[in-house]
């Protein structure tokens, strides 16, 4: 392969992956910026997203066949599936914390991961299961760049939902209920916008979007485990970072950077596969120290 | 004076369990307790089996750890998830100053703490300056930064991890006998609880429970808040390297997988289950967390799932823990 | 030379101009208060010469020293305390607990002192007992010392507040509306406490008021400011006989025809 060969793989490779960093940004950063939670169980509803995709994939094997219009149900599905199941936690675990300290409800947090974690540990037997689909892995060019069926499907599917989100968020009502708790809780709630339903629906678009997500890396990849999530969403906690917690096309941004500074990153001799995780944390540290709001955040002074 | 009354638990046995710690908050009865205790566990060893002594010797280290982050979860209010990693720093340090320059062990205790502190800063200076939560995060890939790390490296001994560590020799024995290591910990443990009551009776424990209640106004009365977090988290990160060092020299084998994420996860559910902050209530949690798992052997990965669930039902309906800090005014009297 | 020189002080937040151009003396050993309608942007005044907020641009000169770009704590070592508007007390600790706070910057005992208990530690542990029970008494709620600080009536918490000012041992003093929610009695002994303050402990005042009879007793020069600016300065008689004053407190005279 030529350099540019290379290049124009890995920048691909970048941005797909950097995409499924990005849709998970996106959750951490909307419960973020609108009840200030980092919410731990996150990466395991990313994980939950894959194997519910995997389950509802094998039930409608038999009917659908599992090509193209299988996965996009099973998408779907597993997408409301997971966002119902985000819904719940947040009634059961974080909204009677509200008022609470934030260590509090952090340890909640951290308490429904362990939950989730430790099912599918305990459902799977820690084994990796392998998801197959129907979608063929042979390599055609366009121009240069050497692609397959599956990641032209990916790739239309991550945009798709980066679009659906985001008109989502600037269209509807709801998306502007969503940056209007972010500002100020009480006020909105004095102003007669049921609070507790937007941060509902907040979490069930972030948990939808995490399990797509979830299902696309398992497409990706081929397998699902139930420790995919743990470093996924270091990560895309490092992409919301990167692109200014709280604020969403920053959580994108952010992901599709991360992304490519990976697919860039290993080409480097020093560094490689092995290093590769920990080149991201290292960044992570390094951008707090420099950049702490982000690319597209702004400085906040709190009013005392 | 009828302010002065706390909320109190409406249920009978709650009313019971308060009394209780009500009791041990005194000077005299506690000291009396604690005699007590002291001489059962000195006196133990001798009666009984090596299973008994290996569990205790476990629970002995467990305390002096979760004593540790409770320095820094507990006293200084700031959550970290990357605890193990610090343990794992000391261990090594140890590991490889031992077993491949072959350093005495004593002598590697103070670069184990160096490189703690080291650490510490690098991780605690830029992120304890932003939002608490940040710090969550950074300890939790901190953690994999070590584990990637001692795995990748050829001086740690990779994957496989490090052997044939030397055993710790103290007035020429060498220690190489459960009993032996079932009192170096046990003094150890002691050592932890007496620290941990002077630095919280202290101009620096009183400062960490300003920042915790407001931060604004402990800055307005001229507290370096950021300094006196980096304090806590940095005599925490002392303490994991100290008890790494000692577990290094216990097992004489060490590997990446002694270091994962769950064991962090465990020795912060000992601190929050037995209330943040209060010590009594933190050696409650260790031995929690340490003797289910010995009776509950067989349920495996099931235990951690009902390890979870009551975390979660102790955070929603009595968020301060078990064993909290300033359940009672007895103590401020 | 003045204790506290403030020149051309600016505050933006965005767009809003919050202080603006602000400029004002406070000499050594005064009572100086600030006035001005709500929102006026007088707490900012305050925050900005504690630290909290960074100011864009002017200066502050606080015995000799700007401190534009110090940070809280380093301002209260300086030797500058405050109260809050809104009482910040730590209410799980007792009172004790809460005026040994404002010695935190007197002393300096850390780690091996904690753990050892060396002589000089356990010296230190006193001294800041000795010190916070002296102001306790002096501002007169030493019984009290004891208590959870939540559980004190409002007024008290209020003195508790002061307390713990005075143990920094500050050489000047910013109260945030001391009056607001006291009672005609309380009052009186508060210009009482503070007259005190300022001639036992050799402390200079500078407040932020909105009971004018309060600040035009208490206080010999008064700063007015309105939407960031000062609109005039003198005594209270001065203050009170200028159009701007009367025209910030109760609008323009053709807005109130209009209306």
């Amino acid at each position: 392969m030529t350099t540019w060969e290379i290049f124009l793989q890995q920048l691909f490779n970048g941005l797909l992956v950097g995409s499924f960093y990005g849709l998970v940004a996106i959750g951490y950063s909307m419960v973020y910026g609108i009840i200030k939670l980092l919410n731990f169980a996150h990466a395991d509803i990313y994980m939950s997203g894959a194997f519910a995709g995997l389950i509802i994939l094998g039930f409608l094997n038999p009917y659908i066949g599992n090509q193209w219009l299988g996965i996009i149900v099973a998408l779907l599905l597993s997408m409301i599936l997971v966002g119902l199941l985000g819904v719940a936690i947040q009634r059961v675990a974080y909204r009677p914390m509200l008022k609470a300290p934030r260590l509090s409800i952090l340890i909640t947090a951290l308490a429904v991961s362990m939950i989730l974690y430790n099912t599918v540990l305990l459902m799977t037997q820690g084994q990796y299961k392998p998801f197959t689909t129907g979608l063929t892995h042979e390599s055609f060019y366009i121009g240069a760049l050497r692609m397959t069926e599956t990641r032209l499907v990916l790739l239309i599917a991550a945009l798709a939902l980066m679009l659906m989100l985001h008109l989502f968020i600037t269209r509807t009502m709801y998306g502007k209920a969503m940056r209007a708790i972010a500002l100020d809780r009480d006020t909105c709630q004095l102003m007669g916008i049921n609070v507790y339903k937007i941060i509902a629906i907040t979490f069930f678009v972030g948990s939808a979007l995490a399990a797509a997500a979830g299902i696309m890396a398992g497409v990706y990849y081929g397998t699902v485990h139930f420790f995919m999530g743990f470093l996924i969403g270091l990560k895309a906690f490092t992409a919301a970072v990167i692109g200014g917690i709280g604020i969403i096309p920053g959580a994108m941004l952010g992901g599709l950077l991360l992304g490519l500074l990976e697919a860039f990153g290993t080409q480097i001799p020093f560094i490689g596969s092995s290093w590769r995780d920990v080149f991201t944390f290292v960044f992570l540290i390094l951008f707090l120290i420099f950049k702490p709001n982000g690319l597209l955040g702004r400085m906040e002074s709190e009013r005392m | 004076m009828a302010e002065k009354k706390q909320k109190k638990f409406t249920n009978p046995f709650g009313t019971v369990v308060e009394s209780l710690y009500d009791l041990f908050d005194k000077k005299a009865p506690r000291y009396l307790l604690m005699t007590i205790m002291t001489a059962f566990l000195i006196y133990l060893p001798l009666s009984s089996s090596r299973f008994t002594q290996e569990i205790m010797t476990n629970l002995f280290f467990y305390v002096v750890v979760c004593l540790g982050l409770n320095i820094i979860v507990g006293f200084a209010g700031l959550l970290h998830l990357g605890y193990a990693a610090f343990f794992a720093v000391g261990a090594y340090t140890t590991g490889i100053l031992s077993s491949v320059y072959g350093v005495n062990f004593w002598l590697t205790l103070p670069f184990s703490i160096i490189a703690a502190v080291i650490a510490g800063l690098a991780i605690g200076a830029p992120t304890l300056r932003l939002r608490g939560d940040y710090l969550a995060i950074v300890t939790l890939g901190f953690g994999e930064i070590i584990r990637l790390t001692v795995r990748n490296l050829d001086i740690t001994g990779g994957a496989m991890g490090l052997i044939g560590i030397q055993r710790p020799v103290l007035f020429g024995i060498v220690l190489n006998q459960i009993t032996h290591f079932y009192y170096l910990f046990f003094i150890l443990a002691v050592i932890a609880i007496i620290v941990s009551y002077r630095l919280h009776d202290s101009r620096l424990g009183r400062a960490w429970e300003y920042i915790r209640e407001d931060e604004d106004a402990a800055s307005a009365m001229g507290i370096n808040v950021v300094q006196i977090r980096l304090y806590a988290f940095i005599i925490g990160s002392a303490f994991g390297a100290l008890a790494g060092s000692l577990y290094a020299a216990k097992m004489t084998a060490i590997s990446p997988e002694s270091f994962m994420f769950i064991h962090s996860v465990m020795i912060l559910l000992a601190v929050v289950l037995g209330g943040m902050g209060k010590i009594p209530g933190v050696i409650l949690g260790a031995i929690i967390v340490t003797l289910i798992p010995e009776l509950s052997r067989d349920i495996g990965q099931f235990r951690l799932i009902i390890f979870a669930v009551l975390l979660l039902i102790l955070m929603l309906y009595r968020p301060q823990g078990i064993w909290p800090e300033r359940q009672g005014i007895s103590t401020k009297l | 030379m003045a204790l506290l020189d403030i020149k051309d002080l600016t505050l933006r937040f965005g767009g809003l101009c919050a202080v603006n151009q602000l400029s004002l003396e406070i000499e050594e050993g005064s009572i100086r208060s600030l006035i001005g309608p709500n929102g006026a942007g007088k707490t900012c005044v305050f925050n900005c010469l504690t630290g909290f907020y960074k100011p864009s641009s002017g200066d502050m000169v606080f015995m000799g020293t700007s401190i534009m770009k110090k940070k809280p704590h380093l301002i209260t070592h300086m030797g500058m305390a405050r109260t809050f508007q809104n009482l910040r007390l730590f209410k799980q600790m007792t009172v004790m607990e809460n005026v040994m706070s404002g010695m935190h910057c007197r002393t300096n005992a850390a780690f091996a002192g904690a753990v050892l208990r060396t002589q000089s530690q356990k010296a230190e542990e006193k001294l800041i007992r000795e010190i916070a029970e002296e102001c306790l008494d002096f501002v007169g709620i030493l019984d009290k010392k004891n208590y959870m600080a939540k559980n004190l009536p409002y007024g008290d918490q209020r003195r508790v507040e002061w307390a713990r000012a005075l143990a920094t041992q500050p050489k000047l003093l910013l109260l945030d509306e001391p009056a607001a929610g006291l009672n005609k009695e309380e009052k009186a002994r508060l210009i009482n406490l503070m007259r005190r303050i300022r001639d036992e402990r050799k402390v200079t005042i500078f407040l932020i008021e909105h009971d004018m009879g309060l600040v035009m007793k208490v206080s010999e020069k008064i700063f007015v400011i309105d939407y960031g600016v000062k609109i005039a300065e003198g005594t209270s008689k001065e203050v009170r006989d200028n159009p701007r004053v009367v025209e910030a407190y109760l609008g323009k005279e053709e807005t109130e025809d209009a209306v």
